[in-house]
């Protein structure tokens, strides 16, 4: 193979689902050694393009080349022979085996042809490390490892197949940031030393510009362009993937803060083991303003936040609601007070999953006269016409209301709870972890959403793991650290490095008092 | 001798424990069964079905063809098919396992019923050809080793099924496969290998040693004597053994051989209790195992959150 051919090609692929033209006519070739990264919103097509070339499905037109050769047969293990490997977004793990045991499955090393050799996959394993520099625990069940160490067994898997073209389906969106960074390594070691080809399937732009040597985009089934990673930045790539210039300009801020409408005082939380996760927090929001919490993941915020909501015991402390106590009253009495919660996790707390947009829109609003007829009927007509006219507004898009919420992509269930949240139009709003796995395009449109709620002069308590975020969206930051408050700041006062002190611990001010 | 001295040495002589073995021996050979579809991911509780079309076919061979082993023969047959028929559905068709095991149930008292009294004239049949059976004299001389004298061959086959079961799902590629199809069959897929293939074949052993389980009941236990709905929901008292073993075919066993000590018990009781009352020991039996394994799963949940 002279250095020129590509490694893998796509020529005129197509795919239609049932109602879905997933790819359309795409043609693409990856040039061996070469890290490509593959972005677009979710939904664009990137996944089963990548899974036609794993073999999962076989595309309706159009033919792949695998080395020069064509793919004849559509079937994970005649592609993995061709030297392909894929890290699935969730991962393909046995939790029960242990590492070394779902590393070498399908090619296991056997004893008298007919007897797994459990000695022999560890040494083949072991061996496996040292070549690649990758450490894992061998004989560990996978499930007692931490997902960092899982995604490295999966890389490892591919590895031992023998892959010389490495997926990677979203790698990052399970990973700690020090974990990304490990995986980035990983990367340029095996591209460098190894020679090998990574497809590296993303939403992430800033991880695009660090790890790729070039980029395709994809929107609505379609290749939309391909361009050395040199060549773009961040804001062109998104706006290519969303299809209009995306501007993530500063938010307008309008108005004044104004009268105090939540506040928290000396609060203490025990969390589900019984130990204190929220201790002696205080914290005041106020209407037209947004308070973001800055905090490194469980250092006591979701507690906060459950304890404010109801959906937890308070230890002591006192929680107002526009002037009303409501300590320790349940979510409906709370939310009665005035306040609503766009809870961090959507598929757990934010929404059914198995009940229709319509019905996950008026959740809360059912009892309301003008979704009722004699108090117990409930009105499909009106139920219809206001999903209906909320899902136009919050540009949520998929198969309409009468879909399923489960079905949806991340960022379309994302529109659906805060839709619902902000329609209650209650002057408090608890905001947890409004864009995780969420892309570009609707970031900034929650984003826009979320500022306009504060103008109008709804008081924000916004709590999430992203730091950007906090910065773009707060009007103070409050930095908490095992459960305490350990500074409180004006938008613009701090830099994200000097945050970084306060949200480890390492520097605290003087009063508590947010 | 006093009757309750009467009653434990009854209960505490080598007789019980030969009954264990012999009682203990169908509910083995089912769970072990289980233990396949149960790792496959498969919830079965079409045992009892599976066992009593064993019975029955088995007496049916060994009434036509004059010979036990050829009863045997005939189970196993009809095991492979309802092992098959199955795996059709629940694999290939995806019906609710919970409703097939449900229908294949009743579908089996109907059919060996109707079988029964078309063949036999009769709901039941007694006295045809039966297993060989071990009889060593000098083994009754030896203590302890003399329960396993006066056994049918099935209950020396059933160790080395027990055996060569846990070494296929323990110690061969094929037993992992078998057990990633039902924790994560995503995962064999990906690998290249048909998870789906596996429960078929998981199915298929399961409907063979079910089959086996009952021509033991039929044609050993009862020496060639067949009863209308004779499994008696010992299917689902290996369905616990399975659970209760969390599928290991060896654990499995010895579950089965708890529930056949306390049938064994049941029996010597009997002349001095209700049978109806005895009867009953090794449901209660059964129901205790279960509360004991949910009650640990959630001690070591518990555990795990603390941990976390």
């Amino acid at each position: 193979m002279k250095q020129t051919d590509p490694v893998v090609r796509f020529e005129h692929i197509s795919m239609q689902f049932p109602g879905v033209l997933a790819n359309d006519d795409i043609s693409l070739d990856i040039m061996p050694g070469e890290v490509f990264a593959l972005i677009g919103e979710n939904g664009a097509g990137k996944s089963t393009l990548m899974n036609i070339l794993y073999g999962i499905h076989a595309p309706t037109s159009g033919q792949v080349w695998i080395k020069g050769r064509r793919v004849e047969e559509f079937d994970p293990r005649n592609v993995i022979e061709q030297g392909v490997g894929m890290v699935h977004q969730h991962f393909m793990l046995v939790p029960s085996f242990t590492v070394a045991q779902n590393i070498v499955m399908s090619k296991e090393p056997r004893k008298h042809r007919i007897f797994f050799d459990n000695a022999a996959a560890e040494t083949a394993v072991r061996k496996l490390e040292e070549d690649y520099g990758l450490t894992v625990p061998e004989s560990v069940p996978v499930e007692d490892i931490s997902v960092g160490m899982q995604q490295r067994v999966e890389i490892l898997k591919a590895l031992y197949r023998g892959a010389e073209i490495l997926i990677l389906d979203e790698p990052t969106a399970v990973l700690t940031p020090q974990e990304t960074e490990e995986l980035f390594t990983v990367i340029r070691g095996i591209v460098r030393e190894k020679g090998m080809t990574v497809i590296i399937i993303t939403h992430k732009l800033d991880e695009v510009m660090a790890i790729s040597d070039r980029v395709g985009v994809m929107r609505k089934g379609k290749l939309v362009g391909i361009h050395e990673t040199v060549d773009v930045n961040q804001q062109i790539l998104a706006s290519l993937m969303v299809g209009r210039p995306v501007l993530f300009d500063e938010l307008e801020r309008t108005g004044e803060a104004g009268e105090l409408a939540l506040t928290v005082e000396k609060l203490r939380v025990r969390d589900h083991r019984g130990l204190e996760a929220v201790r002696d927090l205080s914290l005041e929001v106020r209407a037209g303003e947004i308070l973001g919490i800055a905090a490194i993941e469980g250092n006591g915020q979701s507690e906060l936040i459950e304890a404010i909501t109801g959906l937890m015991p308070v230890q002591s402390g006192r929680v107002t609601v526009l002037g009303k106590d409501v300590t320790g009253q349940d979510p409906g009495e709370i939310r009665e007070a005035g306040l609503a919660h766009v809870p961090e996790d959507r598929l757990a707390t934010g929404l059914s999953g198995a009940a229709t947009v319509a019905e996950n829109l008026l959740v809360g609003k059912q009892r309301e006269k003008r979704f009722n007829r004699w108090g117990f009927h409930q009105d499909q007509t009106a139920v219809r016409a206001y999903a209906e006219e909320v899902y136009g507004r919050y540009d949520i898009r998929g198969a309409g209301v009468e879909a399923l919420a489960g079905d949806m992509s991340g960022g379309n269930m994302q529109k659906v709870v805060i839709a619902r949240e902000f329609s209650f139009d209650s002057p408090v709003l608890i905001i947890s972890q409004p864009t995780r796995g969420v892309d570009v395009g609707a970031i900034e449109f929650i984003h826009s959403r979320i500022m306009e709620k504060r103008n109008q002069g709804a008081a924000i308590l916004l709590s999430s793991a992203d730091l950007d975020e906090v910065f773009r969206l707060s009007d103070r930051i409050l930095t908490i650290y095992e459960g305490q408050a350990t500074g409180c700041f004006r938008a613009g006062e701090i830099t994200k490095e000097e945050i970084g002190l306060y949200m480890t611990g390492s520097k605290r001010l003087g009063g508590k008092e947010a | 001798m006093s009757e309750f001295e009467k009653i434990m040495s009854s209960i505490f002589s080598y007789g019980t424990l030969q009954q264990m073995l012999r009682s203990a021996t169908p509910v083995a050979l089912a769970a072990i069964g289980g233990s396949m579809t149960e790792h496959a991911g498969i919830m079965n509780i079409g045992m009892d079905g599976m066992i009593l079309m064993g019975a029955f076919f088995g007496v049916l061979g060994s009434f036509l063809f004059h010979t036990a082993l050829a009863g045997v023969g005939m189970a196993i047959v009809m095991g492979v098919l309802v092992g098959l028929f199955f795996a059709l559905l629940v694999v290939r068709y995806k019906s609710d396992e919970f409703i097939i095991g449900c229908a294949l149930n009743t579908f089996a008292i109907g059919l060996t019923s109707y079988l029964s009294r078309s063949y036999f004239g009769t709901s039941g049949t007694k006295g045809n050809p039966a297993l060989p059976m071990l009889r060593l004299a000098f083994l009754d001389k030896i203590p302890v080793l003399r329960i396993f004298n006066n056994q049918s061959l099935f209950v020396y086959l059933t160790w080395i099924i027990v055996i060569a079961a846990w070494i296929f799902v323990y110690k061969t590629p094929y037993g992992f496969w078998l057990r990633a199809s039902g924790e994560k069959p995503d995962t064999l897929r990906t690998a290249g290998i048909s998870p789906k293939r596996m429960k078929w074949i998981a199915s298929i052993l399961c409907g063979v040693l079910c089959a086996l389980a009952g021509a033991h009941l039929s044609l050993g236990q009862l020496s060639g004597t067949f009863a209308e709905n004779m499994s008696n929901s010992r299917g689902f008292i290996a369905f616990a053994c399975v659970i209760f073993a969390a599928a290991n075919p060896a654990k499995a066993y010895i579950a089965a051989l708890m529930f056949g000590f306390f049938e064994a018990i049941g029996l010597r009781l009997q002349g001095y209790v209700s049978s109806d009352l005895t009867n009953t020991i090794p449901y209660i039996i059964t129901i205790v195992m279960m509360v004991w394994v949910v009650v640990r799963k959630q001690a070591k949940k518990r555990a795990a959150k603390q941990e976390t």
